[in-house]
């Protein structure tokens, strides 16, 4: 992210943004870029509205412009009434809608966000949502980083699956479901611990089987009809979930389920 | 030309951040002149004034005051580049916020240490007046003499703004306060010649930047600098600065790209 953003220089390989060279052109590609970290930069000691007029001056906008701009942009992320406000007593979901707001002053055409809702309770992230879908809308191409799938599922036309740095997959949502996972999943949990025979007993019922200690998941692609045969196979499980195939599901079976601690 | 007006872009932000929290610097900038010249200028000085060999020959608040001049360029140019350079990387962040835009390292270097630089220039002009109301400037090459704090402080800011952004904690912070700032402002010449200073010592303080500032100062508000004297002291001031601009350059870059 830092290095699409022309901050840090290129580690390897080959790197064009707007069809410029980073290492050439870093300051001109910025002038183009809006960016949202992972850890908000904001000025505490300065207003909401001085934050974006300020951050507006990095780019060279006149002060004249930067009013009104700033007044417009906290109007769209719904800030307006907290202008002349600090930051400090701002909530994160505020915050975060005021870093998105500073990243919109010199109307860049790439939007880059890294993580843009972590944190935020949901309310607040379905707001951020919203906005940024309508910048969506508007033509703008946004970039973005998250580990909420249900994210990349609302906002994203094409995403890649990254694990240990290296790209696993790439494609639409909806492809991705479909060249990773099943139509549909079916959660089982059993009030005791399941018998060991559990799984060769369901076997052959879905297309892929994974027992996890607390339930098992069945990868199916009509869930109902695989429902149906676990009751005529004498099986009582204390609860079935018929659900649709996620993103989470595709996630979790390319980069395993396993915490990797960074 | 863009690099200047990026390293103004970024003074900006400073001086946007300075209108939110300069009552806080309020006393350091213009009580502190007037306290530490009636207190030490006049209150001490009245005991100095009775010895046989007032130094420098003048009323011992006129000597005084141009060493205060000095040191307190020093002083402010040694706080500013502590804690707020290592807090624009850690805390609040602003300067990553800087290098997301057009700015790039060397400006957002730049623009802070212009910043400090304007501090400087401002504590130095109303010493100035100040020593101007007390009727203590013997020479019109006063005039230079905040520019001479100018140079001392860019001295002592540049290179430790150049090793703040190294910093991961400010534990070493204190250190330097406590043991190059405060002795230097000490035993530098700000409140007696060095001359009075055993040998060794002396000649540590000859070493030391702010007595190449403070004996700049004075010399200008006195009348009593001499050329070669003039041109040593700010060839020592000046490379310094230089130095610490480059080697600041450089350390802002590595802390922004990691």
């Amino acid at each position: 992210m830092r290095m699409i953003g022309c901050v840090s220089p290129p580690s390897g390989g080959t790197l064009s943004i707007l069809g410029l060279d980073p290492r050439r052109d870093g300051a001109t590609i910025r002038a183009h870029l809006g960016v949202v970290p992972q850890l908000d930069t904001l000025d505490f000691e300065l207003t909401v509205r001085e934050n974006v007029i300020i951050y507006g001056r990095y780019f060279g906008l006149s002060r004249k412009e930067l009013r009104c701009r700033a007044d417009e942009l906290l109007e769209f992320v719904q800030l307006d009434e907290r202008a002349d406000s600090k930051v400090e007593p701002l909530s994160g979901g505020m915050r975060r809608r005021l870093t998105i707001a500073r990243s919109l002053v010199n109307d860049p055409d790439l939007l880059l966000l890294d993580e843009p809702t972590t944190g935020l309770d949901p309310q607040a992230r379905h707001l951020v949502w919203d906005r940024l879908f309508r910048l969506k809308r508007r033509g703008a191409t946004l970039v973005l980083t998250t580990h909420y799938m249900d994210e990349a599922e609302q906002l994203c036309d094409r995403l890649v699956v990254m694990d240990k740095g290296r790209i696993v997959a790439e494609g639409s949502p909806r492809e991705l479901i479909g060249r990773y996972s099943t139509r549909e999943v079916v959660e089982l949990r059993f009030r005791d611990e399941p018998s060991l025979d559990l799984s060769t007993r369901v076997n052959g019922l879905a297309r892929r089987i994974e027992a996890l200690p607390d339930r098992t998941l069945l990868y199916t692609d009509d869930g109902d009809a695989t429902a149906d045969r676990i009751h005529e196979l004498g099986l009582h499980p204390q609860s079935v979930l018929v659900r649709r195939s996620t993103l989470e599901d595709v996630f979790l079976h390319l980069t395993g389920r396993t915490l990797v601690d960074e | 030309m863009t690099a200047v007006a990026y390293a103004f872009r970024s003074y900006e932000f400073w001086l946007a951040y300075y209108r939110r929290v300069w009552r806080g610097s309020i006393v350091s900038s213009f009580v502190n002149p007037v306290f530490y010249l009636a207190a030490v200028g006049i209150g001490l000085g009245t005991l100095v004034n009775k010895s046989a060999s007032p130094p420098g020959g003048v009323t011992y608040s006129h000597y005084v005051a141009p060493g205060l001049l000095v040191a307190a360029a020093m002083q402010i140019a040694s706080t500013e580049s502590t804690w707020p350079v290592m807090g624009s990387f850690k805390w609040t962040r602003s300067y990553y916020a800087m290098s997301a835009t057009p700015l790039g390292p060397a400006s957002i270097f730049a623009g802070h240490q212009l910043f400090i630089a304007t501090r400087i220039l401002v504590s130095a002009t109303v010493y100035l007046a100040v020593i101007a109301a007390f009727g203590g400037i013997h020479s019109w090459l006063a005039m230079f003499a905040p520019a001479a704090a100018l140079l001392t402080g860019l001295a002592f800011s540049a290179p430790i703004a150049a090793y703040a952004a190294t910093a991961e904690s400010d534990s070493a912070f204190s250190a330097i306060l406590r043991f190059a700032i405060v002795p230097m402002f000490l035993f530098s010449g700000t409140f007696f010649p060095v001359t009075r200073l055993p040998t060794v010592l002396e000649w540590a303080a000859y070493a030391t930047p702010l007595w190449h500032g403070v004996d700049l100062g004075r010399g200008l508000v006195l009348g009593t600098l001499g050329a070669a004297a003039a041109l040593g002291h700010v060839a020592y001031l000046a490379v310094l600065a230089a130095a610490g601009l480059a080697v600041g350059r450089m350390t802002y870059t590595r802390r922004l790209q990691r």
